[in-house]
């Protein structure tokens, strides 16, 4: 197949997904989620399935739509393969064709057809200040149409992280008394997708995830997927012997930041954060593509009262300053030796055997003498 | 001429209900490998993946299994009837010895459900040395249970089959000649693949021609010390006069290997490792000793007549082949820096409840099929 490229006619980029490349995204979600590889068939199965396939409903509250952005550079899937053919996005004010009344109405009849059916994502924050006038789409509040679509959902998510709990605009002062979804659709399971943004992978894959078992993955106290926010950055950063080493870069351009020594002390929120970003990193470009990896200490953008709430030099609080006491074994145990059990039970057959040798021994002579 | 007759007497004998506990414990032990795994009841590892469940049950165990061949091989090739008297119970033996061989490779082999892919010819390796080895052995199981039938039938009263089978038995009798001669020697074979993992003292181009001759020396041992235990529990006719004569030719034979095996170590320049006092050079000195005593004590005629002489070399012999496979197959052999092994409980337990059963067996036979000859 010819590689593709963004100078290409669109018709010949959206000509289609060879199989292989379809199987290696089900496969990518699979392993991100910390799922056996065999479930990567049951995806594919979920999303060849035209039935199965989920309606989305995107909603767009206060935010700057960097995790829509996000998502649409993620090559695997492309975007155009993931809103044509892995789900059905049905609204989405970013991608919209129509306007206005038109897209209204593509979302309210939406609603109303796949109602109990649809995944709602809601990206950014409502502002709750004065009746929610600070954010008015179609005329109307956001907040109350958040209410009157999650009623509806099947499942809810919040992506990003204003959606999850505000976000930079419900920084103090917070003028507009931004409020992440969770707050407002109280009593409401909503999976929170936090981060500035957010690691494309870790939606889809909740999504494929619901989409593939008919459940959500499972779920931290915060309501995040634990496959993506269960450890600390700190547990898996790439420089973290630098830091169990005590070998810190202490400012910006010195020689330990040159030769990419632990950013602890330039206020890496690492030790405090829960994501994966090192584990899976961002835009499939390959090594080091994400903060911490080019250099940047993490600001903590998937942590509430983190992100935006912390000031970006601060050090972070470390529980666990000194690295483990025993690090996982590298060699394995090479055999077992003598147990004190075996030792005596093989005494024991060496004694009766000994024994019975000497009395048939005995017993031959004697019958030697009578002959 | 003396027919073969059952012995008779009390099955539920102390002996016999001693055994059945043992045999009994041991399932416990059986049953746990075969549900958690073999790393639950044994030591072996990655380093030494073969036990004892390979060195005393299988390679020990065939070549204790070699009384019959070794005496078929005096009977047939080199015409010596005379040694006849001894055959079925040595026959007898053997069949223990390879039939729970088998069922201690089963026990032992990790992923024991593919192992029927062996006998498929699709999958056979034919450059393998244990594929001959497990081919050779599976056919001899077979072999051997047809040379023993004529018991059963003499038992059963089947005469017509009986006679119809002693027709076609020669071929049976080549093959039990044959079989053994090619996989005894493969037991040694399968070791030179372990190169300078093995010490110097057992590796060597002649293991195979080593394996060879010791199981048949060992296999006339094991008949005088099977003749002589059962003659001392049971009332049987005197054969001390048949067994001083294996014991000679015994003797020759141990002889013969004895110069092999030191003129091959000395060829080779490592006669020096056998006395650095270490525990290698004192295995070493053991094994030979073992053979050196009892082959200077069956020289002298006047002792091949005395029956406790005879059994306690026979022992000997025994023992000193049974540490020489112990030597190659574990003592001697170090996969490299840091490996140990030594078997665990459980692991023990196992082969113990493997020769119960074969002592339990042997009790059986004894007295209700006719093997012995009575006086």
């Amino acid at each position: 197949m010819k590689k593709q490229h963004f100078t290409d006619p669109i018709e010949e980029r959206l000509k289609g997904v060879s199989r292989r490349d379809f199987m290696k995204f089900c496969g990518i979600m699979a392993v991100s989620m910390g799922l056996p590889l065999g479930a990567g068939t049951q995806i594919a199965e979920a999303i060849t399935d035209p039935k199965r396939r989920p309606p989305v409903i995107w909603l767009h509250g206060q935010e700057c739509t960097g995790c829509t952005e996000s998502l649409l550079r993620t090559s695997h899937p492309t975007l155009e393969h993931l809103i044509l053919d892995l789900i059905s996005l049905d609204y989405h004010e970013t991608l919209n064709a129509g306007a206005g009344h038109q897209a209204e109405a593509a979302l309210h009849q939406s609603v109303k057809e796949n109602a109990g059916k649809f995944i709602l994502v809601v990206e950014g924050s409502a502002p709750l200040k004065d009746g929610g006038k600070y954010c008015m789409i179609g005329g109307r509040p956001f907040v109350d149409i958040v209410k009157e679509t999650a009623a509806k959902a099947a499942a809810v998510i919040a992506i990003g992280s204003c959606a999850s709990w505000g976000g930079v605009q419900s920084s103090p002062p917070n003028p507009t008394g931004a409020t992440g979804i969770p707050e407002v659709l109280k009593g409401t399971t909503v999976v929170s997708i936090p981060g500035c943004p957010p690691n494309p992978y870790n939606f889809l894959s909740t999504v494929l995830y619901f989409l593939t078992f008919g459940k959500l993955p499972a779920l931290d106290e915060k309501a995040r997927p634990k496959f993506a926010y269960g450890r600390l950055i700190h547990e898996n950063c790439e420089r973290r012997p630098h830091f169990d080493a005590g070998r810190f870069a202490d400012m910006f351009g010195d020689e330990g930041h040159r030769l990419g020594y632990c950013l602890y002390k330039l206020g890496c929120k690492g030790p405090i954060t829960h994501a994966n970003c090192p584990a899976i990193l961002f835009n499939e470009v390959g090594a080091g593509a994400w903060p911490v990896g080019t250099g940047h200490p993490c600001f903590g953008c998937t942590e509430q009262a983190v992100g935006f709430k912390i000031p970006l030099h601060t050090q972070a609080e470390i529980l666990q300053v000194t690295p483990d006491a025993a690090h996982a074994p590298i060699e394995t145990e090479k055999g077992k030796g003598v147990s004190a059990g075996a030792a005596a039970l093989l005494g024991g057959i060496a004694g009766v055997a000994i024994g019975a040798g000497a009395v048939i021994t005995k017993n031959l002579g004697k019958s030697d003498e009578g002959e | 001429m003396k027919e073969e007759q059952p012995l008779g007497g009390k099955i539920l004998t102390p002996t016999f209900l001693f055994c059945l506990l043992l045999f009994l414990i041991s399932l416990l032990f059986i049953g746990k490998r075969f549900i958690y795994g073999l790393g639950a009841v044994t030591h072996m590892s990655d380093g030494y993946p073969w036990g004892i469940w390979i060195a005393f049950d299988v390679v020990i165990g065939t070549a204790f299994g070699c009384g019959g061949y070794a005496l078929a091989l005096l009977i047939y090739v080199f015409n010596k009837g005379e040694y006849h008297p001894l055959l079925r119970p040595a026959l007898m033996t053997s069949l223990f010895g390879y039939s729970l061989a088998g069922v201690a490779v089963v026990i032992d082999v990790g992923r024991y459900w593919q192992l029927y892919n062996i006998f498929l010819p699709w999958y056979m390796n034919p450059n393998s040395v244990l594929l001959e080895v497990a081919l050779c052995v599976g056919a001899y199981v077979v072999v051997l249970w047809v040379e023993f039938t004529p018991t059963f039938l003499t038992k059963l009263g089947a005469d017509t089959a009986k006679s119809r089978l002693k027709k076609i038995m020669f071929i049976f009798i080549a093959l039990g000649i044959l079989l053994p001669t090619l996989h005894q020697s493969s037991l040694g074979t399968v070791m030179l693949v372990a190169g300078s993992k093995l010490s110097p003292l057992w590796w060597t181009g002649l293991l195979p021609l080593l394996f060879l001759i010791s199981c048949i020396f060992l296999g006339w041992g094991i008949v005088v010390f099977e003749s002589c235990v059962s003659a001392q529990r049971y009332t049987l006719p005197d054969e001390t006069h048949l067994l001083g004569k294996l014991s000679a030719v015994m003797a020759w034979l141990i002889a013969v290997y004895l110069v092999v095996r030191f003129a091959d170590v000395a060829v080779r320049g490592h006669l020096n490792l056998a006395f650095k006092g270490d525990l290698l050079g004192n295995m070493f000195l053991l094994e030979n000793l073992l053979l050196l005593v009892p082959m200077g004590v069956l020289f002298v005629p006047a002792n091949r007549r005395k029956a406790p002489l005879l059994f306690l070399s026979a022992v000997s012999v025994v023992l000193a082949a049974t540490v020489y496979r112990l030597n190659c197959y574990i003592i001697g052999f170090n996969p490299g820096d840091g490996w140990r092994y030594f078997p665990a409980f459980g692991e023990i337990f196992i082969s113990m409840g493997i020769v119960a059963i074969e002592i339990m067996a042997f009790l059986w036979f004894i007295k209700r099929l006719p093997v012995y000859r009575r006086g």
